[in-house]
């Protein structure tokens, strides 16, 4: 623990969310202030001589030079703890219920002050070590079940370690001490509740490569841009392109055991409808609902700019903690943009000098550090637990340009590029991943997982469908410049076959009850199938069928609908295979088998 | 606190004016400001360093002199004095009276800038409001605490749009409480008396309150107008239980004007100029839009805007995009062929339409119905854009089948009367009636079990005809 030391001073200069105070000897960068008689949250950016400049977390209107500033000489941190998972936090760990029953009014009144988590709850410890045991910090302590998904494991916290000279079973709450452990007669005791300071990353043990998938029940993104467990993922595009929603489905059926869903400067109905549906959707992997490995933190767009800037930190820092317990967490952002812009306008405040598009210089720089918090690690403790953070941010480009601060600063950190059209989007082509632009540099180290799950098809079947849409997009120059009639037979079944793959595989309702979700089995066998129709068009166009018949194929019609069969009847789409087969030999004329021979 | 008064102007710039020698002076109070003449203004701290305080002028500094103007901060932020006797009353931009009535006699005087909605205690909009046009019900719906604005163009019938709306707007499960809220922004008189005239005309103008500043009224105060209108809709709405409908117009005046502020502030600004936090700046009134749980009201925005120069991608319709939950863009194409409503199908977005519609809210069948009707549109505009390169001959017969059906849509479906109030029904009716123009085994988008409902007895009824 640092040493806290109380500073007081008084506002001089209030400017929106920034305020400078005098007085302020002694107060340090990136500590915790509160502000003005209402208690104003707020974080030190800047000292210079006895000037502190401030960040405010809160409305200003009403403040007045004169008023005190306080400082507790701590950095802003937040409370690690069971009571994490399922709570609706702002973007410095209140919990938003809290704040309503506070505020006894729907709106979010200042200088409000509640805990992140519950001082009166009682939690079931059970202890995995015994007194007499040696720890060092990470090791487990014990657990309680926070939610009916996820077990909470007390860990002990960094800097600590010695013998264990006592450990309570039973019920406690958070602020009770459960272990005591004796450093060569230094007694630390421990207690469930531990802070962390948000902008410090959590450190591991060692860093592992990202070659484990994360899937996303999403075709577009787990067949072609695939993302790994602890990797980095962006989407950028413009409004109404489809950020939000595949960030939900993400958060939705990203197989992760823990999921940060962090609304940062976007709307209020959309965390809004998050909170309402999670409780009700189930997870696909445990059958329990969502939000029992969910935590949800927001800043809408209408809240106070500065705490947008806390809220990722928040975020990553929740993410860390759970990662630490040895969890898969997945963690999504929406939008970076948001938070940039709010940085930008600290930063304007600060009159620091401006850089591209008035962004401060450390843009860069301050992206790359947050998404460099991801990653696959062996984390702290003995008994070597594997954790991941997976990090997928949105990102909003003015315009849909992409070429502005925010995104190409994003770009060059980020593994993962889903890239959204706006044509695509108005086409209600969804989701409207790009796929010509869009990459993944993860697709190559995941190829051998799948291969050797599916028959060393997998990364053969990608390739080729890729291919095909590719020599679609070339063929379909050619078709604007002179019609399709100059293709040959050949061409038009690429053609063809590009467009089941658009439609029948890329294309994926969110909003249908079974097309949202895909499972990797079902993904390989509608790929199978396409590409095998394929296969078996080029053969009967080359055996002299006719072209207008072999489009219009029923089992062309059940390849269509291959999407919305329920995971339980996928073992139908195998029997496709036997259809194509025998439809197209239908369809080849007499002798044509000679022909080929 | 006594209200304290300074003659202490040190300088003024633009809408700007410094205060030396200040004493407890709130970030944000009100300040009142009168001149010489005997003149008021009002205006608003924007900073205060130390003993010096920057007040923003509603009205403009035209006329301030440094010495003879006399400046007193009122203790108090901005408020409005709200009660339900608002409703038939018409205000200026500043909230005052200008109809020749009575003051009004408040029953709650509130901050004009609201709080932000906690988004715990938002309750998610999901009930359909029936607009009557088929190009919102059918395909962009709208739902009751939404805010859904007009992206428009100089010389586009927006304003028309917005009242026939106003004027149809109900919802599918009956009659309820409701209240319109307006509030101008430099608009013209003009446009001002079209919507009091059609407002008056229908009978709606006792449940209507106006905000107007117009066009030649001073721009700064325009950055009050839109708060105030929102904290009038807040009280009808939270308060009185009604359900409100919130015009704003013009939104690209008051970004002008917000930008005039920020080019004297001297602050370093953004894209063309606007200043770097004009997104939250709107968001802090867009999302003011929304339902509570536990409350029966709701307030529905629609803000118009116009595109400067046509461009989507300018930052006010741009930022206004990634804010609203959604947007209905006109198309100046559509207008030129003739075409009112003329709504751009393909870019327009209703983000609310999911939780809006379906069975036992407008139909089982709408979703898809309205999926498909996109996809079929889409193909067949591109079809047509291909036919005008290579001819109609370089299409194959599904494509000429598509091109066929986008113009037909575009005559039947978009196409409609200014009074002409289509129900839901009649709505999808219309979209399957043009999906038969369509091979059936392209309808992909569409469940098999809706195709059997709803098509086949209109394909069969058609086969019928054309064998008599
Ligand atoms: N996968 C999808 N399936 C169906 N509809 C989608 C999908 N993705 C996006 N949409 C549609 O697009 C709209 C805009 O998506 P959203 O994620 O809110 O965009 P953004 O966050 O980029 O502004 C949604 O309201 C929805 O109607
Ligand atoms: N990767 C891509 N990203 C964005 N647009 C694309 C991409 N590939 C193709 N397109 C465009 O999308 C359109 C294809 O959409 P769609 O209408 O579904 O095709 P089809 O006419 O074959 O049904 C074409 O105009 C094509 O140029
Ligand atoms: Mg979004
Ligand atoms: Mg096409």
């Amino acid at each position: 623990m640092p040493d806290k030391k109380e500073v007081k001073g008084v506002i001089e200069r209030i400017s929106g969310s920034l305020v400078v105070a005098g007085g302020m000897e002694g107060a340090s960068m990136q500590d915790v202030v509160h502000i003005g008689e209402l208690g104003l949250v707020g974080e030190i950016l800047e000292v210079n001589g006895d000037k502190a400049s401030i960040q405010v977390y809160e409305e200003t209107s009403g403040l007045m030079p004169g008023e005190p500033v306080v400082s507790m000489g701590e950095p802003l941190s937040v409370e690690l703890g069971p009571g994490i998972i399922e709570q609706f936090y702002d973007g410095i760990q209140r919990p938003l219920e809290l704040i309503e029953k506070a505020a006894k009014s729907p709106y979010i009144s200042r200088g409000i002050s509640v805990p992140a988590l519950d001082r009166e709850k009682k939690w079931d410890f059970t202890p995995k070590v015994k007194v007499g045991d040696d720890v060092i910090a990470g090791d487990i302590l014990g657990t309680v079940q926070e939610t009916v998904v996820v077990e909470h494991r007390i860990m002990v916290p960094y800097g600590i370690k010695g013998k264990v000279s006592k450990i309570e079973k039973g019920e406690h709450t958070v602020e009770e001490v459960i272990a005591v452990i004796d450093d060569n007669g230094t007694m630390h005791e421990v207690k469930m509740l531990q802070r962390w300071p948000v902008r410090k990353s959590r450190p591991v043990k060692t860093r592992l490569a990202p070659n484990v998938p994360m899937t996303t029940g999403q075709r577009v993104v787990d067949a072609f841009f695939p993302v790994a467990l602890g990797g980095t993922a962006c989407v950028p595009g413009p409004f109404g392109s489809g950020k939000t929603v595949i960030q939900h489905q993400f958060a939705k059926w990203a197989q992760a055991q823990i999921v940060v869903y962090v609304g940062c400067g976007e709307r209020g109905n959309e965390m809004t409808d998050v909170l309402l549906e999670f409780p009700e959707l189930d997870d696909p992997q445990t059958g329990q609902p969502l939000m029992k490995r969910t935590t949800l933190i927001a800043n809408t767009s209408n809240m106070p700019v500065a705490a947008r800037e806390a809220s990722v930190y928040t975020a990553i820092t929740l993410a860390e903690y759970y990662r630490d317990m040895g969890y898969s967490v997945a963690l999504m952002a929406d939008s970076t943009s948001r938070w940039a812009e709010a940085l930008r306008e600290m930063s304007g405040r600060l009159e620091e000098m401006p850089g591209e598009e008035g962004y401060p210089a450390y843009l860069g720089t301050r992206l790359a550090s947050f998404y460099e918090r991801a990653g696959r690690c062996i984390v702290n403790g003995k008994d070597g637990r594997e954790g991941s953070i997976t990090v997928i941010g949105a990102v909003s480009p003015p315009g849909g340009d992409l070429s502005e601060p925010v995104t190409q600063n994003t770009l060059r950190v980020t593994k993962v590029f889903w890239g959204l059209d706006a044509n695509l989007a108005y086409q209600r082509h969804f989701p409207a991943i790009n796929w010509l632009n869009s990459y993944s540099l993860y697709t190559e180290r995941l190829d051998p997982y799948w291969d050797e799950k599916f028959d060393d098809q997998w990364s053969g079947l990608r390739t080729e469908a890729m291919g095909l849409l590719e020599q679609e997009a070339q063929l379909n120059e050619i078709v604007r410049l002179v019609g399709i009639d100059a293709l040959s037979r050949d061409e038009r079944m690429v053609m063809e076959t590009a467009k089941s793959l658009r439609e029948d595989f890329l294309h994926q309702n969110a909003f249908h009850e079974i097309d949202t979700y895909a499972s990797m089995e079902k993904q390989f066998k509608m790929l199978r199938t396409i590409v095998s129709f394929h296969h078996a068009g080029l053969d009967a166009l080359h055996k002299g069928a006719p072209m207008n018949k072999l489009f219009n194929l029923p089992v062309r019609e059940q390849i269509a609908r291959m999407r919305y069969l329920e995971e339980k009847d996928i073992a139908q789409i195998d029997k496709l295979e036997d259809t194509i087969k025998e439809q197209i030999s239908g369809i080849i004329p007499v002798g044509g088998d000679t022909n080929a021979a | 606190m006594l209200p304290r008064e300074y003659r202490t102007i040190s300088s003024i710039s633009g809408p700007l004016m410094m205060v030396e020698k200040t004493q407890d002076v709130m970030y944000d109070e009100l300040v009142e400001i009168t001149l010489s003449n005997g003149d008021k203004r009002r205006g608003r701290v924007l900073e205060i360093e130390s003993d010096r305080a920057l007040v923003q002028v509603f009205e403009g500094t035209t006329g301030i002199e440094n010495d003879d103007t006399k400046v007193r901060f009122l203790g108090k932020v901005l408020t409005l004095p709200v009660s339900r006797d608002m409703l038939g009353r018409v205000f200026n931009g500043r909230g005052e009276p200008i109809d020749g009535g009575a003051q009004l006699i408040a029953e709650q005087n509130l901050d004009i800038n609201g709080m932000p909605m906690n988004p715990f205690s938002r309750d998610y909009p999901s009930e359909f409001i029936q607009t009557g046009i088929s190009t919102i019900d059918g395909l962009n719906p709208m739902v009751r605490g939404q805010k859904l604005p007009i992206f428009s163009a100089s010389g586009l019938p927006h304003n028309r749009m917005a009242a026939q709306i106003a004027r149809q707007a109900t919802v599918i499960s009956g009659h309820e409480d409701f209240a319109v809220v307006f509030a101008a922004m430099g608009i013209t008189f003009e446009e001002a008396s079209f919507f009091m005239e059609d407002f008056r005309r229908t009978g709606a103008l006792q449940r209507t309150v106006l905000y107007i500043n117009l066009a030649d009224d001073p721009a700064i105060e325009r950055i009050s107008t839109p708060r105030i209108a929102l904290t009038a809709a807040e009280y009808l709405a939270f308060e009185c239980n009604m359900h409100v409908v919130v015009i704003l117009t013009d939104l690209t005046n008051y970004c002008e004007a917000l930008r005039e502020i920020s080019a004297a502030r001297k602050e370093v600004p953004g894209r063309r100029g606007y200043p770097g936090y004009l997104y939250t700046d709107l968001a802090t009134m867009y999302e003011r839009a929304g339902r509570l749980k536990g409350k029966s009201g709701s307030i529905t925005q629609i803000p118009i805007l116009t595109m400067p120069e046509d461009d989507k991608t300018h930052p006010i319709p741009d930022l206004t995009g990634y804010i609203t939950e959604g947007q209905i863009i006109l198309s100046r194409s559509l207008h030129r062929q003739g075409i009112y409503p003329p709504v751009d199908v393909m870019p327009s977005l209703s983000r609310l339409k999911d939780k809006g519609i379906g069975r036992d809210k407008t139909r089982e069948d709408h979703a898809d119905l309205m999926n498909q009707l996109f996809a079929a549109y889409a193909r067949g505009k591109e079809a047509k854009e291909l036919a005008v390169i290579l001819g109609e001959g370089a299409l194959s017969d599904e494509d000429k089948a598509f091109a066929k059906f986008s113009t037909v849509f575009e005559d039947k479906y978009v196409r409609q009367g200014e009074y002409e109030n289509r129900t839901i029904k009649e709505t999808l009716e219309l979209g399957w009636d043009l999906l038969t123009m369509i091979p059936v085994k392209e309808l992909k988008r569409i469940r098999d079990a809706y195709i059997e409902k709803y098509l086949n007895p209109l394909l069969k009824a058609k086969a019928e005809k054309g064998n008599a």
